[in-house]
Formats: structure tokens, C-alpha cells, sequence
């Protein structure tokens, strides 16, 4: 591809192109990815707005630290290879984190065009380069790797924080092993993350890269019961813990127990990681309701009210106990929810999940809230509103309200230091108490994004390879 | 992958599945579950460990064809693999030190109730197996259990052993004896009557909860009980609970969950047979 240099007047004179998307109507009845990406004209575009600035306040916003002007100027020079291999070299995950990442608080926040109009679409063109590589790895030189160091690395999990340290890790020519708790490694990106935000053949993909550098992956391992953690401490050299957020949070309400409610890492994983959305080709069954309320704010949420409506309810409805501008979601997500017909409850807080003589779940009993004073989050406390209950009819709730840490691995390892909350400590490099295992990701920071887990990771990767080199 | 040893028909639709899980064989103990995932598009389903040989390197899970996930799993033969296991999960069996224990095990849950009694007899504690069944050719782990301690049969139908439900036989035995625990496995109508039988004599009760569950870590939740008034999860919490404050009424609905759907799935794939046979 020839490219001819534009002039600045020109550059600033692009608009931020859009992403392609299925047609709302279409989508919300279907698990196909909702964007559809850039073309390559698109992407030229896109990228000749980037003013490739030489203190590039993108990067410091990249929790993996991703040198944002040289992957986009090497898209704008027509250069996809070099742009690939120089994400690839920062980014351990770029096709997922070019999808999922909150870019409107992380790199983009921070664009300089942002100031003046729409920042740099730098998630766009990620997931673009990212896609490339996916379709032209034999045209990518990768980074030689670092010669056998003959120190072996575990990690516990295989999820975004796990798979970016492994990544990290094998560059180093460390021999890692992963284990996985479940049948199918990605962790939260393969039962959490649904289809349409992120197809599982590109999580597939990711991972059999980082096996083809040799990332060794064994699935159907809990570390905590199949093996301790002292047992496994004695066999490597290193150990990096990153075995996500676990048990699910319910609400304490009357009727929780009611047939029809569902954590929603349980009605996600049903989805996600067992294609209940095509039972009974797949074993696994899900209910699906005509009437769906989720429970929540984030992420989780609006991922588990989209499901519903793609898994047929008539009216899939969010409720949320804060208003919409506390909402943690990424912006992304609850505009396409808006866009698909989810209905927003807001600032309402559930009292009670009712039902039939049957114990099957018929409606939330929801409170009225206000919003009071700031709390320690620094949004403003909910506050009840005496005498407003009302009910939202509902054959199916899910509770997105969040988790809080799995016991299995810490309660085999009574020397691991935890928080009040069961959380494990650590320092600023990710070590944790015993010297050699490092943690990060959710069992760290308890619920939080996939980049963040994946600059534990990296920060981690980093860390280990010091204390290695040290030993 | 898991390749199967041996696969035996114990009862009609009740088969044992010898299946090599060496580092599982090696650590389980008393009481422990694994997940099993048979393979693509299959379910993940917790499966109580009857036994295991550590030396062969085997576990034995004794499964009741109720479903179509269970009926894959008791239609493979020997050689043939089971893609995933995982575990050990859940905790062990609290077993007692000294004195007389009671195991009652109904139908299927027999097997589940067969490594207690072994663990307890391995402790030096006399045990007093009561099993049960609705008829003669239901009646499974009988020999295995008398080689843990004597053992009472009770059948519905009176077909063999005493006629009636097991705790009747059990009533009889709390009367006559210094009784320090209860380990109770089956289908939960008879665990919750176990628990009612046992209530006025003050004798501690343990019951093994079979809920619905997918990771078996945790993870989902959906294995929840009331256990005193409080939310279990009943993968990481239990299995085994204390069958005085489970709230059973409330379990035996949450396992109906997906009875209509269930049996879409075995129609289904009836369907799917057919198909397959008129080719």
C-alpha cells in the first residue's frame, strides 16, 4: 500500500470514524459479535488522526503500557506487519483488549485530539491490527525469545492476568506451566465475557498463540485441593497467582433461593462457557424467561442483561440502585444495551424476589433510592426512599452485584497473607508474603477490569524475571 | 483425558465406572466429589468418589442413568475416555475417632455412603450400615459394606432383607445402642426423614447434599442451600452438612429446576437415536 503524506490541516480535519455494527433489532436476537470491525480504508483513516505525539499521554493511560503512536503511525504508513509485531510485543492480548477494554477512561481519556473534538478510536484500531495478526501470523516477525533461563514459572489461572504473565513470562525463556481450574482455558474471558463481545474463537486463538511460544496449559487443576500451594511452590521455581474473583455475591434478600434466580457468573457460564444458548445441542440447559431483571451496574451486568434478550425475553431491564452516571459499565456497553431495548430501572435497590406457590420467581420487589451525600467511592450513597416499593415483573432475575474471594487456594496456604476481605496482599512488583509467589488480578484487587489483570500480569512477569535472575 | 477401566451394571440403570485418575486416586478422601465433563457440548456434572485405587491409579464413580448427561457417561466401555475430570472437590468427611456410627444409604446414594463407612472402619469406629432400596435388584454395595461393619437391607417391597424403609431399621438401632453419629447419602426425602428420625435423640446427623452445580469451585453459586438459616454453597462449603439444619424442602425444589428442560434434552436425543437406527 502506497501512502501519501497528508498535511496537518488535512489530518485535523478527519472526523473519528465509526465501527461498524449489526443493526440493533438484528443483534439483540442474535450471539454474533455486535461490532464488526474497521475496514482497511476505515483504518487508514482513523489512524492518520493520530498527531503521534512525542510525550504520548495515551500510553500512560495503558495499564500494559501500550506504545500507542508507533503501532498508529505504522497502520497510517501502511505498515501492518511492523504494527503487529510492535502490538504484539506490548500487548499479550491485543484481539480481546482491542474489544473489552474501557478506552474512554484508559488511553483515550488521555488523547490530546480529545481535547477538541473525538479522541483517537486507539481500541478500534487495536482490535484492526490485532485481527490482522490473527489472519497474517506468518507475515509478523515475532521477537526472538530470550534463550532457556532453566527456571520453571507456574501459574494458577488462565485468565487475562494469567495469560499476559505466561506471555511475558516464555519472552523471557522462562518454561511456564498454567493451570486451569475448568475444561477450557481463558478464564473469565471464556464463561464471563459473552459471544457478542467477544467471539470464544478469538480467545481460542490467543491462547493457542501463546502455547505456539510455548506456554504450557493444563486444564481441569485447582490448585488448592488437586494441589497445594506449598506443593506446587516446591516444584517451580516461581508461582504467580491469578485465580480471579470466584464466589458470586447474592443480595441477603427474602427469595433469593427461588428457582429462577441466578448468580450471574452462573448464567454466564451456562452461556458462555457451556453454550446453554444452543441446549439441547449442548447438554447444558439455561432458563430463559419472557421477563428478565438484572441486578447491577457493571460489566457483568449489562453482559447478562444482553444475554436475556438474546436468549428471547420480551423485556430484559436493568436495575440499578445509583443512576446512571455511577454506573461502572464501560460507556460502550450501556449504549449498545440502550441501542438492543434494555430498559433501565434506576436508583432502585431490591428488597425482595417474589414468587408462586411453586417457589418459581414472578417479580423483584424494588425500593425507591435518592442519591445522598458522597460515600467512600466518591459517588454519591443511595438513599431510600420511605414507601416507594413497586414490583417488576420478572420470571428470571440475575444478581450482578459482584464477588468476593474464592477461599479453595488461600486455605491451603496459611502463610499467604490476605485482607479483611480474603483478598491476597501484595507489594508494588506483585509479591505476596512468601517469597517467589506473586498474585494479581482479581484475587488482588478484587472485581475489576480484564486490562487491569493484564498489567498485574505483565507487572508481575516483570518482577519474576528480576527475582529469577536473582535466585 | 480419562480412559475407562471397567464398567459394571450394579442395578437397573445404576452403573460403576472404574476410571483412571491417577493424581485424584492418590489425595481424595472420604466424602470428596470430582466434575466430570464428558466431553464437546456436554454438561458438567459433581459425581460423589465411591472409591479409588491409588495404586492403579483409578476412581470409582457409581452413576444413576437418570438424564441424558448421566446416560452418555454409563453408555461408554472400556477404553473409551471421559475428556475432563476434575477435583477433588469439596471437603472431606468429618469422620469420627471411637464409638458406633450409623451409615444409611438409599438407592444410589449407597455408594456414596460406602467410602464413610470405610473411612470410619479404618478409624477403629464400629459401623452399622443400613441400606435400601425399592426392591431386591436395587439393593447395591451390600458386600463392600459388610466387609466395613454388619449391615441391615431394607427393601419396599420386601423382596429382600426387612420389608420397609430404612428408618425403620434405624429407629430400632438408635433405641438399642450408644450412638454417636449419623452419615446419611440418598435421595432427599429419605435424608430429610433420617435427619427428622435422629432430631429427638440428639444423635449428630451428617448428610451428603447432591444440588446443582457447574464449576464445583465456587464459582457459580447455583449449588446454593440454607443451612441454618444461612446461604451454603455446597461445593466449597460441603458437600456434607449437618442434615438437622438443612432446610430440604428448599433443596429438593431448587433440583427441579430443570426437570422440564431434562426431559426435552432425553427426548431429544431419543430422537437423535432414532434417526441414527433408521439409517
Amino acid at each position: 500500500m502506497t501512502v501519501e503524506q497528508i498535511s496537518a490541516k488535512e489530518r485535523m480535519a478527519i472526523p473519528r470514524q465509526q465501527m461498524r455494527e449489526q443493526e440493533p433489532a438484528t443483534r439483540a436476537r442474535n450471539f454474533a459479535e455486535v461490532n464488526l470491525g474497521f475496514t482497511a480504508e476505515l483504518a487508514l483513516l482513523e489512524a492518520q488522526r493520530c498527531l503521534r505525539c512525542k510525550s504520548a499521554k495515551c500510553i500512560e493511560g495503558c495499564p500494559v503500557l501500550v506504545n500507542i503512536p508507533r503501532f498508529i503511525g505504522q497502520v497510517a504508513d501502511g505498515d501492518l506487519a511492523g504494527a503487529a509485531a510492535s502490538l504484539l510485543g506490548d500487548n499479550a492480548l491485543p484481539a480481546v483488549t482491542g474489544r473489552v477494554c474501557p478506552q474512554e477512561t484508559q488511553c483515550e481519556e488521555r488523547c490530546v485530539r480529545g481535547l477538541k473534538g473525538a479522541p483517537v478510536a486507539v481500541g478500534y484500531l487495536e482490535r484492526y491490527v490485532a485481527d490482522w495478526a490473527r489472519e497474517h501470523a506468518a507475515e509478523i516477525t515475532s521477537q526472538t525469545p530470550a534463550p532457556p533461563s532453566g527456571k520453571k514459572v507456574a501459574v494458577v489461572g488462565s485468565g487475562p492476568a494469567g495469560l499476559t504473565a505466561a506471555g511475558e513470562l516464555v519472552k523471557s525463556g522462562h518454561d511456564v506451566t498454567i493451570y486451569e481450574a475448568l475444561h477450557t482455558p481463558g478464564g473469565v474471558l471464556m464463561y464471563g465475557i459473552p459471544e457478542f463481545r467477544l467471539p470464544k474463537d478469538i480467545v481460542r486463538q490467543e491462547v493457542e498463540r501463546l502455547q505456539q511460544q510455548g506456554v504450557k496449559i493444563e486444564c481441569n487443576v485447582i490448585i488448592g485441593t488437586t494441589y497445594t500451594l506449598p506443593e506446587l511452590r516446591a516444584q517451580f521455581d516461581a508461582v504467580f497467582i491469578a485465580n480471579g474473583a470466584g464466589l458470586p455475591v447474592f443480595m441477603n434478600v427474602p427469595g433469593e433461593n427461588l428457582k429462577g434466580v441466578y448468580s450471574a457468573n452462573e448464567y454466564l457460564t451456562r452461556v458462555n462457557l457451556l453454550a446453554a444458548y444452543t441446549f439441547p445441542e449442548a447438554d447444558t440447559p439455561v432458563l430463559k424467561g419472557k421477563k428478565v431483571v438484572v441486578i447491577g451496574g457493571g460489566n457483568v451486568a449489562m453482559d447478562s442483561v444482553r444475554t436475556a434478550k438474546r436468549l428471547g425475553a420480551d423485556e430484559a431491564t436493568i436495575a440499578y440502585r445509583r443512576s446512571k452516571a455511577e454506573m461502572p459499565a464501560r460507556v460502550e456497553e450501556v449504549h449498545h444495551a440502550e441501542e438492543e431495548g434494555i430498559v433501565f430501572e434506576l436508583l432502585v435497590a431490591p428488597v425482595e424476589v417474589e414468587g408462586n406457590p411453586e417457589h418459581w420467581v414472578t417479580g423483584l420487589k424494588c425500593q425507591r433510592m435518592a442519591l445522598g451525600e458522597p460515600d467512600a467511592s466518591g459517588r454519591r450513597r443511595p438513599v431510600p426512599i420511605p414507601d416507594s416499593d413497586f414490583v417488576i415483573p420478572a420470571d428470571i432475575v440475575v444478581v450482578a452485584v459482584g464477588t468476593r474471594a474464592n477461599p479453595l487456594l488461600t486455605a491451603t496456604a496459611p502463610d499467604l497473607k490476605l485482607n479483611k476481605w480474603g483478598n491476597i496482599e501484595v507489594d508494588d512488583q506483585g509479591m505476596t508474603s512468601i517469597p517467589g509467589v506473586f498474585a494479581g488480578g482479581d484475587i488482588v484487587r478484587g472485581a475489576a477490569t480484564v486490562i487491569l489483570a493484564m498489567g498485574d500480569g505483565k507487572t508481575a512477569a516483570k518482577a519474576i524475571d528480576a527475582y529469577l535472575q536473582g535466585a | 483425558m480419562h480412559e475407562i477401566i471397567s464398567s459394571t451394571l450394579l442395578a437397573p440403570e445404576v452403573t460403576r465406572l472404574v476410571v483412571a485418575a491417577p493424581r485424584i486416586a492418590q489425595i481424595r478422601q472420604a466424602g470428596q466429589f470430582v466434575i466430570v465433563h464428558k466431553g464437546p457440548r456436554a454438561e458438567r456434572i459433581p459425581l460423589t468418589i465411591a472409591d479409588s485405587d491409588a495404586e492403579a491409579g483409578t476412581i470409582t464413580l457409581v452413576i444413576q442413568a437418570v438424564g441424558k448427561s448421566t446416560r452418555d457417561l454409563v453408555a461408554l466401555h472400556p477404553g473409551d475416555a471421559i475428556q475432563d475430570i476434575a477435583g477433588p472437590l469439596g471437603k472431606p468427611t468429618e469422620l469420627l475417632d471411637a464409638g458406633h456410627a450409623i451409615c444409611v444409604g438409599g438407592g444410589v446414594g449407597t455408594a456414596v455412603v460406602y467410602p464413610i463407612a470405610q473411612g470410619l472402619s479404618r478409624h477403629g469406629v464400629r459401623v452399622t450400615s443400613i441400606i435400601g432400596g425399592r426392591s431386591r435388584n436395587l439393593v447395591i454395595y451390600e458386600d463392600e459394606l459388610r466387609r466395613q461393619g454388619e449391615v441391615i437391607v431394607c427393601t419396599d417391597d420386601g423382596s429382600y432383607g426387612r420389608h420397609g424403609f430404612v428408618t425403620q431399621a434405624l429407629e430400632e438401632v438408635l433405641i438399642a445402642g450408644d450412638i454417636q453419629a449419623v452419615y446419611a447419602v440418598g435421595p432427599v426425602p429419605m435424608m430429610r426423614a433420617v435427619a427428622e428420625m435422629t432430631r429427638p435423640f440428639g444423635v449428630h446427623t451428617i448428610v451428603s447434599l447432591n444440588p446443582v452445580m457447574i464449576d464445583g469451585t465456587g464459582m457459580c453459586g447455583g449449588c446454593r442451600v440454607t443451612v441454618g438459616g444461612e446461604t451454603r454453597f455446597a461445593c466449597v462449603d460441603g458437600p456434607e452438612c449437618d442434615g438437622h439444619l438443612v432446610n430440604f424442602a428448599e433443596l429438593a425444589d431448587r433440583l427441579g429446576t430443570y426437570r422440564v428442560l431434562e426431559r426435552e434434552a432425553v427426548a431429544c436425543s431419543d430422537a437423535t437415536c432414532k434417526i441414527g437406527k433408521s439409517q
